[in-house]
């Protein structure tokens, strides 16, 4: 037991130590560091995956004060899942890091540290069922983010970070008034006591509105999804693998937390439909505009604009086939997403530009490169055999159950989509007529960065045939309450 | 009696808050009225865990909690507000040139 405590705390304080010894430290060996400390994540789950493995969920009481008036740590099925992702995603992302921001530059005195404080927030609030915790290390997540957009200085990342930070300040306004009135007429801030004390009513309906309505801010969910194309888009390489691989999830994943493990047994069928109705937003407005975008970031950004809508579509299916569904694809779209951020941040180092039209003889120049943000389209598209294909076929399958036909019909158009946009890009790259007219002074990535965008797309793949213990896991973790079989 | 009060007086400033975010095109005035705006929630959660009445510890270390993360993303967005002005000229962000380049 006691290995299980000192892993939980590993989890968060070693990235949270790090950004205060770097400064000790010089330049060349702040990299190095950091990187053993993200390496030393998956060895801190090990233990924590032999025990959730084992059936036991892991609470852990800090400093031995029990709810309401101390904070604890759960560890679920789910929040292992997510905890496993942000631990994967990391390791490639900071290997390419290490050769895109070099530890003894000015750009990478700036991303090591922030990043470390990044992954001890987010690690910290997959632990988090507190909700003012929760808040805390959103905050967290949301201001190393924002200044990790604005590491290269260029005036259109800076005034995109600025666009996130103003709309994120807002949503976590929303949401600390939300916890004020629940704490208000609960006493409590534990999620669970907080599911158990709470009752329906006028307070807990304006407080669970104002609660999503800042989270889905924070995810990005259509009509909110303003910000997170240029912030996406424009962030330098690694970052903005790291904004749509993990952040975007991180509040995702609260605001699943709070409708079915708070208001889980609560009658709101129109409130779930308008949720769902917003993914379908997300999906089509997303894909559609992927298909229209000049820039290589661009279109992948607003590919996870729609990527987010498929999430959305658990809320009004609510059942345990859309639950595991909604989590494989939080899982899937990770994995994938990053790897074709790396690889396009390797096109646009290499070329200097991302334009699509720029891109005409890619499959000559970079032709690995171009294999990985290919495998990593095959999961995005839902093709088998890949993670995406797995979490769009439970999806389908979840539908089915309920004849809920249009979200079944749209779950289809939503991959059709994808598939348009992103075979527009293979065709340009591959199949182009005006091809080999490319830029002539081009420069190979070092292979360290393509390696890890090659890592990342293969496990995307590899997802689909992960899922028999995932789904084990999710299966273990299902709301207490709310959810039909 | 008093709880009404506040709860009014919070309200009108968490509105005269969401106006300015909404209004300002200067930066420092959107940042101004976010602050505006968390002041509001302060007091409203506050009211919300007794007010005068019975003081509640937990509450009031949360809205200290909260205070000292607005300072801190207060002065991270006026550093990111510098940035922006050294790089642009202006400090604000509607702008016309968006998307491509």
């Amino acid at each position: 037991m006691t290995m299980i405590a000192e892993s939980l705390a590993g989890l968060v304080f070693i990235p949270l130590g790090m950004p205060l010894l770097v400064l000790l430290l010089p330049g060349r060996a702040r990299g190095y560091l950091c990187f053993a400390a993200v390496l030393a994540l998956p060895l801190c789950l090990l233990p924590l995956t032999q025990e959730v493995w084992s059936g036991n969920e892991i609470t852990l009481a800090l400093a031995e004060f029990h709810p309401p008036l101390g904070i604890v740590w759960y560890l679920d099925g789910l929040a292992l899942i997510m905890l496993w992702l942000t631990a994967i995603v990391a390791v490639p992302v900071s290997l390419h890091a290490l050769t895109s921001f070099p530890p003894n530059e000015e750009s990478g005195r700036g991303f090591w540290p922030l990043w470390m404080m990044l992954l001890a927030g987010i690690n910290a609030l997959f632990l988090s069922a507190d909700l003012f915790n929760l808040y805390v290390t959103l905050e967290m997540i949301t201001l190393a983010g924002v200044a990790m957009i604005g590491i290269g200085g260029k005036a259109l990342a800076l005034k995109a970070a600025m666009r996130y930070l103003l709309l994120g300040l807002l949503a976590s306004v929303l949401y600390l008034l939300a916890v004020g009135l629940i704490y208000g007429q609960t006493g409590a801030l534990d999620i669970y006591l907080v599911g158990e004390r709470l009752e329906t009513g006028h307070l807990a309906s304006t407080a669970l509105v104002l609660m999503m309505t800042g989270l889905l801010v924070k995810s990005a969910i259509f009509p909110m999804h303003v910000w997170l194309p240029a912030a996406h888009g424009n962030a330098p390489g690694p970052v903005s693998a790291i904004l749509s691989g993990l952040v975007v999830k991180v509040s995702l994943y609260m605001l699943i937390r709070i409708w079915f493990w708070i208001a889980g047994d609560w009658e709101l069928p129109a409130a779930a439909t308008a949720l769902g109705l917003l993914g379908a937003g997300a999906i089509l407005y997303g894909s559609v505009a992927a298909l229209v975008q000049p820039r290589l970031k661009m279109v992948i950004a607003y590919s996870t604009v729609a990527q987010l809508g498929y999430v959305m579509i658990l809320f009004p299916l609510a059942s345990v086939g859309a639950f595991r569904a909604a989590s494989y694809q939080l899982l899937a779209h990770g994995l994938a997403k990053a790897a074709m951020f790396l690889a396009a941040a390797n096109i646009l180092k290499s070329l200097g530009t991302d334009r699509l039209n720029a891109l005409t003889d890619l499959d000559r120049k970079m032709p690995v490169d171009l294999f990985a943000f290919t495998l990593a389209a095959v999961s995005i598209m839902g093709l088998p055999p890949s993670g995406g294909f797995l979490a769009k076929w439970l999806l389908l399958e979840a539908a089915w159950k309920q004849d809920a036909w249009g979200w079944l019909v749209l779950v289809s158009v939503g991959s059709l989509l994808s598939a348009a946009y992103l075979f527009r890009v293979i065709a340009l790259t591959c199949f182009h007529p005006g091809r080999r007219h490319g830029p002539t002074r081009w420069q190979p990535p070092p292979s360290s960065a393509t390696n890890a965008a090659l890592i990342l797309a293969l496990l995307a793949i590899a997802a689909g045939f992960t899922s028999a213990p995932v789904l084990d896991l999710i299966d273990a973790s299902l709301p207490p309450g709310g959810i039909w079989p | 009696m008093t709880e009404v009060v506040f709860v009014l007086a919070a309200s009108l400033v968490f509105g005269i808050g969401v106006w300015g975010l909404l209004i300002a095109e200067h930066l420092l005035r959107k940042l101004l009225a976010l602050n505006v705006m968390s002041s509001s929630v302060f007091v409203i959660m506050l009211v919300a865990a007794g007010g005068n009445a019975s003081p509640d510890p937990v509450a009031q270390a949360l809205i200290l909690t909260g205070i000292v993360i607005a300072v801190a993303a207060t002065a991270f967005a006026l550093a990111l507000m510098i940035s922006i002005y050294r790089e642009t000229g202006r400090a604000s962000i509607t702008d016309e040139d968006d998307d491509d380049r």
